[in-house]
């Protein structure tokens, strides 16, 4: 068929798309080029040079930011990590409970992190904090989170637990293993792909987060989104550059990770 | 959204049942005593007494949303005047959020529908390109876009050597930048949505279309648009509702010129305004409204599932 008598090309639609890829990378990819410019000015380009890189591990700012990049990667670790364990059970009751009265509910509360607006969100938990007299720093960044890393880490859980089907427990249980043991041995590895997407995509919003962890960090403690945000305020300069292109790489690196463990397909 | 996805698929099984209590648990305990228990208390702090410098007083009072809506002079004696200052925020972000939403439907249609009909085998690929900037941090990308469009940033250097433009575009302190800004923010929304619907949409209407002499854009408006209508709004509900409550983008790329309601909200927590009872009660009201759009939200999508 021809592109005129096609029903379903639309001319200029691959303009659009191309377009469309062009205002997405075209941020990210200037700043990755003037990361690596030599000159202290952000207009002017005077060649390649790694200066800004060091500047961001040596320089005089390399203390705040090494302090900053410990604390957001120490938080998006735990944070993560009970996150996707605590989603894991509740979707194994959710997918695998039979059909309970609080089962809706419980989705609902689940899932209300990502319907809550987050700037509400923020205030709501700095309020709380303060009205319990939880002193703000670094317990209370992580516990803020982990509750809201958790829907982030549940629905690819709960979507690749509906998608596998519940006859090998059965087969392992009809052959006496015990329910902790057709879990921990047939489930679990079956699950393995939606866990790491669930893992990764709750590292990534926890490393992400600039609006809650700005309202509930106590004064003197930074992670690097409120320190990148602190320095930009005044002003843009080129080591900030540096640290947006290194984390822009890990981003890309984690979520490529996530998009092979999504089409892992280990229940054959 | 929420009944959906919880009435489970075919796997669902009753398994885990004895524990199904036990293995819920800490998401009760961590969601219920760190999120839900937060929203309760902000609501109760919306209807408190604000004290000096941050904090309340714990004296029951309706202050903060008359505040919001009515002026009642400088000792707040005088009869109350309904005042614009609150309302013309919450009004210039609606607006704000709205242009945003069209300008992502505007670029993300044609992408998601020219996606979705590559063969089978490059379509995960375009996806993959799509979504990748949206995991880029936010705050990222949102600085990368203001250095893009500084006025003497690379776009207008680019701009002004090949000729196109004689002095460089002031963007930045814009509403065209806050929009920008937006779009970016949140396109991966509009595009995966609607995506998902026209990979459901069967061609061969399209064809019937096409054998009864209608045009092809004819064919888009009248037999496409409405087969996909569901992801169409879907797009604009998970693009808008984070919009109207968006925080960096406005800061960073608007300037205090272009003032949106996550800003306000934050001045008063942890800027100068330090109303406590103020920013809750303009949080709840922001709140009301996303509820109010998810809510007509949900039904939509009911009554169109019933129709198919």
């Amino acid at each position: 068929m021809s592109a005129k008598t096609d029903v379903r090309t639309y001319a200029g639609f691959r303009a659009m798309t191309l377009l469309c890829l062009f205002i997405l990378y075209a941020p990210l990819v200037v700043v990755t080029i003037y990361s690596f410019n030599a000159s202290r000015s952000l207009t002017v380009w005077e060649g390649l040079s790694l200066r800004w890189y060091a500047d961001v591990f040596v320089g005089p700012e390399s203390a705040k930011f090494q302090q900053a990049a410990i604390n957001s990667f120490s938080i998006a670790i735990i944070a993560a990590t009970v996150a996707t364990t605590i989603a894991l059970a509740a979707a194994t009751a959710i997918v695998r409970g039979g059909k309970f009265r609080l089962r809706a509910p419980s989705f609902g509360l689940i899932t209300l992190p990502i319907m809550v607006p987050e700037i509400v969100l923020a205030v709501a938990t700095l309020i709380f904090f303060n009205s319990i007299g939880f002193t703000r720093g670094y317990m209370t960044i992580l516990v803020a989170h982990i509750a809201f890393c958790i829907p982030f880490a549940y629905l690819p859980i709960q979507a690749r637990m509906q998608g596998i089907e519940d006859t090998y427990e059965h087969a392992a249980m009809d052959l006496y293993a015990t329910k902790a043991q057709a879990f921990r041995r047939i489930l679990l590895p079956l699950m393995m792909p939606g866990i790491i997407s669930g893992f990764l995509l709750a590292f990534i919003v926890s490393l992400d987060d600039f609006i809650i962890t700005n309202f509930v960090k106590g004064a003197g403690i930074e992670t690097l989104p409120t320190a990148i945000f602190g320095s930009v305020k005044q002003g843009l300069k080129p080591n900030i550059m540096a640290i947006s292109t290194m984390l822009l790489g890990l981003s890309v690196v984690m979520v490529t990770i996530s998009y092979f463990a999504s089409k892992w397909d280990n229940t054959k | 959204m929420a009944g959906g996805a919880a009435s489970g698929g075919s796997a669902a099984s009753d398994t885990y049942k004895q524990a199904r209590h036990w293995l819920l648990m800490p998401s009760w305990l961590v969601l219920g005593l760190f999120v839900f228990a937060p929203v309760c208390v902000m609501v109760i702090y919306s209807f408190l007494t604000k004290e000096f410098r941050g904090g309340v007083i714990w004296e029951p009072t309706l202050t903060a949303y008359d505040q919001f809506f009515f002026d009642r002079g400088l000792f707040g004696d005088s009869d109350p005047v309904l005042q614009w200052t609150y309302i013309g925020i919450f009004w210039r972000s609606i607006w704000q959020a709205g242009l945003a939403t069209i300008l992502s439907l505007v670029i993300g249609f044609p992408t998601a529908y020219f996606i979705a009909t590559r063969p089978a085998k490059t379509r995960a690929l375009w996806v993959f390109l799509v979504t990748i900037p949206y995991w880029v941090n936010l705050l990222i990308r949102t600085v990368s876009m203001k250095f893009l469009l500084r006025d003497e940033g690379p776009m207008n250097d680019a701009l002004l050597s090949v000729g196109l433009i004689g002095e460089p575009l002031q963007i930045v302190n814009t509403n065209l930048a806050v929009q920008l800004g937006l779009f970016y923010s949140y396109l991966p929304f509009m595009v995966l949505p609607i995506y998902a619907s026209v990979e459901r949409y069967n061609f061969a209407m399209s064809e019937a279309a096409a054998d009864l002499y209608a045009t092809k854009w004819t064919t888009l408006r009248r037999i496409v648009l409405p087969a996909v209508k569901p992801g169409v709004i879907a797009g604009c509900v998970l693009v808008f509702v984070p919009s109207l409550g968006a925080f960096l983008a406005p800061d960073l790329l608007g300037g205090a010129k272009n003032f949106m309601i996550g800003s306000l909200i934050e001045d008063q927590f942890k800027g100068n305004a330090g109303n406590w009872p103020f920013g809750a009660a303009a949080s709840m009201i922001l709140l009301s409204m996303v509820l109010v759009v998810l809510i007509l939200f949900a039904r939509q999508q009911r009554r169109a599932e019933a129709v198919t």
